[in-house]
């Protein structure tokens, strides 16, 4: 028995005034003596906000999990504190709260009883001291590891108080066919456990020892302060032995209710979640999804157990509570993803809609040219694809395929990819579709992230799978070798879907504000996110480009580009998948479009930057029959990046007959705006600087508004279509996405300040990260990212500018314009490559750094030349400025003149 | 009003009293020489010299004081009694002539521990970390100065960094003599950035904190062009200006450091006189980053500077076609 004590000062980030001692009647049935009392440390910021004469909206009630304490919780204690500090001398009112954070008994610096606790007695601990606290509502509670359980049991106890539950990475459940994660498992062993947990501080610093990045030794010290020996660490073990591994243990009862408890819950709720955890990986997060599938969810990428050190998550927490648990005016800022869906369009007809009206059609509905079964080009008719997708969907049904269950497709665009993916979202699954040429780093990431329930693949994909553990059941597009597929743990081919849904009625359509797809970002901009939309969105997204491009039934359509290619039997077309290596758009050669122009007849053609460069590059094997063919081309897009004027013009000239355009839009926005070839021959001007690329005026129902940069290059302002004002680019459409996945921070981040009114009341915005302007004319012109600004003591600088100023110096080939140094005070340098290629990197000689400086209209710090600028692999034509940057202050800070 | 300029024989110091001058203020110097200036009285004397020093702060109303020992080799106890003795002494007789403005210039070195600078703001004055004895003693000083700061008795710190022009026997020359004899290498890649200070902004920085200092008083202020740029495209400039070739040759900068540091000792141990070719500190200077957050300088002193550095290389270029 060791009484509570104050913890020793100074601790790291620890303000001592916060911490005190409370006393707590024990319970009578606990065997004690009724007059005796145990005595718990807690963080209570309470007196201090009385002192600063602030009511608070509510009380943070913070449980630490094992082996941590409240110390856990230090910055939240004084973000909260300092956040009603702030807001009490403006008249703004930012509410204040209360943050309790309290030391569990047998932990930190309270009271060492020498009792052993269950989970229930936990939970009734901390009844009790609330109860010795008064505590009166609302109270949030905010949990950590086996504290969120403790939590929520308290949450669940206590519904007239419970305002909302908040909790960093826990778990509620053990899935009984999954085993239990082998750190605890080690530490669970009996022979291990007393020794890894109390006899040494094994236990302790492992935890410790999975901060991102490292935690410092005043931290990992604060966190050792008090287990600094055997007898003060009995609480560890105790907390381990606690465990419910099995049903037969004594806590898994309480459990079981706790978590059963949660499916009633509904106060607003927020999970923050590390996932590099190898405690609670994602499987656990996606548990209490399906608990409580109204939660706002954030995933940090690259954060892991200890998610309370690696990010912010004290400014996260009280940013939701303002948002979501005190509502105030703005409704932007509390619509919550996917709530703010307008009404359905009466335009709105289900992406398989051509499948069923032309499921007697012998037309042709899709082409292969290169199938992996066979050297001729494989046509599937709308017959035959209408049953295929018919069988498979209603044999995703027979294998338990459930509406809202992720299928992660990881095959290449051709007749079965269109197959599954119509079939999924026909049974209401999401699908998950994350582009190869994100890599097998970012591909991996991002499947597991979305953590699909079902993955469908062919035997690359599936063996990448199985290699990286990547979550979900798998099912092979051909059948595999019962060795193999027993190997790859491959429980279905599609062939057996296609033979178990053979006359099998097809379940209820989803409704048009069901989720559809997760589309995963390209990457180029940071980890990749996945983007959320439902039916009625992703049909909305066939119209638009029906509507823009006059593509509809009896179209042959040349889909060389993935996202619009999948959209072909939506659409009505014919669609046909060039040969190519569809993981490396560069692959595309002029010759394999014309065979697929003459194979399906086709007049509209769709195809990449990076596509079209190698189309270009290889226009000298066209015969005349490819050139006649290509003349019937009606209406040719490159899609996905931007492209310069005479690529366009040079892979234009190649079909004589076409429109070129180029439509500006990404992951999250299809297509916003469009322009043509004469038009972009307009907007570039012959004299003047350059400030940005001309993307054309909104297409297809979108709306481009600017939200205004302020000096330091925060776009502050309201969205508007002021021409010439520079800004972030908002838009909207009714094709944009619904949310993003497991990122709602992101999500607030791209609905800030889109608050609307009136007419528009009912649109769906979206902030780009993009930065541009309006012309008076209505034109939207790029100017850049918004991660890319370049922040100088005299302003801030678009990066897109000074890089088409620096394009117009002859021996310029490419630029690209970075800032060096802090923000506020940073150097505008160029850098380029050159025509002919440099060998090397070096500083540019003195004519061509006086040739850039006179060419761009803003200060030049250097000008570095480099043999090629880095570029994003999906695309091969996004320059990765932010990577540049840190490459160039590295040169010019002394550093190795090593390439970017 | 009457301005004192300590060290008015030097390229700033006489640029800096001719300006005052020309502004209409009564201007004394202090220095063991003539100043050559036209229109001011001279004080000729050492810092170290009581009666010279309580002689020349005597009925003036400021003090701009330059008078330092500048070079990058020499005995530690010359740098100390110059340096800090000197201005501790210049700061008592001040303070008991009732003089109220003290602009001490000092030098962005005095914050520099040998890492490279890029885009911060002035930190405080730190001798421990200093490299070389013109910094440690420009630290050390510049504490004495600032810790003297009273709403009576003003003191303000500013550091011109690297500062240049026509004229200049400091740093243009010695770059331009050794490129001449072919002496001048690029330490490393000769990419690091380096912000320097044209002549007429140091001393219009200057006169700006002299006629401010109400403002500024108590803080210290790096001063420069604000407009950094690659160290070999500063010294090729200034090589194009004075009409010699731009170096060409290159030693590692790792390479130079260990040099200078080996020639720096055998220099003094040898009893070498004049400065040794290479120091550490030199080495250091030409191959790191050095460049300046002027954002607040520029607020506080109400002063921009007027000559561009493409301005100043013309001007140096014009200057050495005349001569």
């Amino acid at each position: 028995m060791q009484s509570a004590r104050l913890p020793p000062v100074p601790l790291d980030g620890l303000d001592e005034r916060f911490s005190r001692l409370v006393d707590v009647p024990r319970e009578a049935e606990s065997g004690a003596a009724p007059d005796r009392v145990s005595t718990w440390h807690i963080l209570d910021n309470g007196d201090r906000l009385a002192e600063l004469g602030v009511k608070p909206a509510g009380t943070i009630l913070c449980v630490h999990g094992n082996p941590t304490w409240s110390y856990l919780w230090r910055r939240l204690v004084s973000a909260a504190t300092e956040m009603a500090a702030t807001g009490a001398g403006s008249a703004a009112g930012t509410e204040a709260w209360r943050v309790i954070a309290v030391d569990q008994l047998e932990m930190g610096f309270s009271e060492r009883t020498g009792r052993t606790r269950t989970l229930a007695d936990r939970v009734l601990d901390l009844s009790g001291l609330t109860d010795e606290l008064q505590l009166a509502g609302p109270v949030v509670t905010f949990g950590h590891d086996w504290g969120g359980v403790v939590s929520l049991g308290w949450a669940l106890a206590h519904p007239e108080l419970l305002a909302g539950v908040m909790l960093l990475n826990t778990a509620v459940h053990q899935p009984a066919d999954t085993a239990i994660p082998a750190p605890l498992r080690l530490a669970l062993n009996p022979a291990l456990l007393k020794a890894s947990t109390v006899t040494s501080p094994a236990f302790l610093e492992t935890t410790l020892a999975l901060a991102h990045p490292p935690l410092t030794r005043a931290v990992k010290d604060g966190y050792r302060a008090p287990y600094r020996s055997a007898a003060r660490r009995g609480g560890i073990g105790g907390f381990v032995a606690d465990i419910p591994v099995g049903p037969e243990h004594e806590s898994h009862a309480a459990l079981e209710k706790i978590a059963g408890g949660l499916r009633e819950l509904t106060v607003p709720s927020l999970f923050l979640w590390g996932p590099s955890d190898p405690i609670f990986g994602d499987r656990y997060l996606d548990d209490l999804i399906d608990r409580m599938p109204h939660a706002d969810v954030h995933r940090f990428e690259g954060a892991g157990h200890l998610i309370a050190e690696d990010v912010d998550y004290a400014q996260a927490a009280l940013g939701w509570l303002a948002s979501r648990v005190q509502p105030r005016s703005d409704p932007a800022e509390v619509a919550a993803p996917g709530q703010t869906t307008s009404v359905t369009s009466a335009e709105y007809r289900p992406l398989w809609h051509f499948l069923d009206e032309l499921e007697d059609s012998v037309e042709t509905a899709l082409i292969e040219m290169r199938p992996a079964t066979g050297a001729r080009p494989l046509q599937v008719s709308w017959q035959l694809l209408s049953r295929r997708v018919r069988e498979i969907a209603a044999g995703l049904v027979r294998i338990g395929v459930r509406p809202g269950d992720r299928v992660s497709l990881l095959v290449p665009p051709g007749a079965d990819l269109t197959a599954v993916l119509y079939a999924c979202v026909r049974v209401g699954a999401i699908v998950v579709v994350a582009d190869a040429g994100l890599g097998l780093k970012g591909l991996s990431r991002a499947v597991r992230g979305a953590q699909a329930d079902y993955v469908i693949g062919r035997l690359p994909g599936l063996t990448a799978a199985r290699a990286l553990g990547w979550p979900g059941r798998a099912i092979s597009t051909a059948r595999l070798p019962a060795a193999v597929a027993r190997t790859l743990g491959v429980s279905w081919s599609l062939g057996e879907l296609a033979r178990l849904g053979q006359d099998t009625p097809l379940p209820p359509e989803p409704r048009p504000t069901q989720a559809a797809a997760l589309l995963f970002t390209s990457g180029s901009t940071g980890p990749a996110k996945g983007v959320v939309y439902t039916h009625g969105q992703l049909a909305a997204v066939a119209r638009a480009l029906s509507r823009q491009y006059g593509v509809g039934p009896g179209t042959g359509l040349v889909a060389g580009f993935a996202p619009f290619a999948l959209l072909g039997p939506a659409l009505g077309t014919t669609s046909v998948t060039p040969d190519m290596d569809v993981t490396a758009p560069a692959t595309l050669t002029a010759t394999a479009v014309a065979d697929a122009v003459r194979v399906a007849r086709a007049s509209v053609v769709f195809l990449s930057p990076a596509a079209l460069v190698n189309v270009d590059a290889t226009k000298a094997a066209l015969t005349d029959s490819d050139r006649e063919a290509l003349a019937g081309v009606r209406i040719f897009l490159s899609a996905g990046a931007p492209v310069s004027e005479h690529l366009l013009a040079r892979a234009a000239a190649l079909m004589p007959n076409a429109q070129a355009h180029t439509p500006y839009g990404m992951t999250e926005g299809l297509l916003l705006t469009d322009i043509d070839l004469d038009e972009i021959r307009q907007t570039v001007p012959v004299v003047g600087t350059p400030s940005g690329v001309c993307v054309g005026r909104p297409a297809a129902g979108s709306r481009v508004l600017v939200s205004a940069l302020d000096d330091v290059g925060d776009a502050v302002g309201s969205p508007s279509d002021t021409p010439d004002v520079t800004g972030e680019i908002v838009v909207s459409a009714p094709h944009i996405k619904d949310h993003y996945d497991r990122l709602y921070l992101t999500d607030r981040q791209a609905l800030r300040g889109t608050g609307v009114t009136g007419a528009d009341g009912a649109r769906r915005w979206h902030r780009t990260g993009d930065v541009g302007h309006l012309d008076d004319v209505g034109r939207l012109w790029v100017e850049g990212r918004m991660v890319h600004l370049i922040r100088t003591p005299a302003g801030v600088i678009t990066p897109v500018g000074p890089e088409l100023q620096s394009e117009r110096v002859s021996r310029v080939a490419r630029a690209a314009a970075v800032g060096v140094g802090p923000a506020g005070t940073q150097q505008l340098v160029i850098v380029v490559e050159t025509s002919p290629a440099s060998r090397r990197v070096r500083l540019a000689e003195h004519t061509l750094a006086a040739e850039v400086r006179a060419a761009v209209d803003a200060p030049v710090a250097a000008v570095i030349v480099v043999p090629r600028l880095p570029t994003d692999i999906r695309h091969n034509s996004k320059i990765d400025r932010a990577g540049l940057a840190d490459w160039a202050t590295g040169i010019l800070s002394g550093g190795r003149m090593g390439k970017p | 009003m009457k301005v004192l300029v300590t060290g008015a024989s030097g390229f700033l110091g006489s640029t800096v009293a001719t300006a005052l001058v020309a502004a209409g203020h009564r201007v004394r110097t202090l220095q063991r020489g003539p100043s050559k200036v036209a229109g001011v009285k001279d004080v000729l004397g050492s810092l170290l010299d009581p009666e010279a020093v309580s002689c020349a702060v005597a009925g003036m109303d400021g003090v701009v004081h330059l008078a330092a020992k500048v070079s990058l080799a020499g005995p530690a106890a010359e740098f100390d009694a110059v340096n800090v003795e000197g201005t501790r002494a210049l700061l008592t007789a001040a303070t008991a002539a009732k003089v109220s403005r003290f602009v001490y210039v000092s030098s962005p070195s005095v914050a520099h521990s040998g890492d490279s600078i890029m885009g911060d703001d002035a930190g405080p004055a730190d001798p421990v970390h200093a490299r070389g004895n013109y910094a440690r003693t420009k630290a050390e000083a510049e504490l004495l100065a600032l810790a003297a700061d009273s709403a009576e008795f003003q003191v303000v710190a500013i550091r011109p960094h690297l500062v240049w022009g026509p004229g200049d026997t400091q740093l243009v020359e010695r770059i331009v003599e050794r490129a001449r004899g072919r002496r001048l290498p690029l330490l490393g890649h000769g990419a690091a950035l380096i912000d320097t200070t044209y002549i007429d902004n140091a001393v219009g920085a200057l006169t700006a904190a002299l006629e401010n200092i109400d403002r500024v008083h108590g803080a210290a202020y790096v001063v420069t062009n604000g407009e950094p740029r690659p160290v070999a495209e500063l010294l090729a400039g200034i090589c194009r200006a004075a009409g010699v070739q731009p170096p060409t040759w290159r030693v590692p900068a790792g390479l130079a450091r260990g040099a200078g540091s080996l020639i720096e000792q055998l220099w003094q141990s040898t009893g070498g006189k004049d400065e040794p070719p290479m120091t550490r500190f030199l080495a250091e200077q030409l191959s790191t980053a050095h460049w300046f957050d002027q954002r607040r300088t520029r607020r506080d002193l109400d002063w921009h500077p007027s000559v561009s550095l493409d301005e100043g290389l013309a001007r140096l270029a014009a200057s050495y076609g005349a001569a």
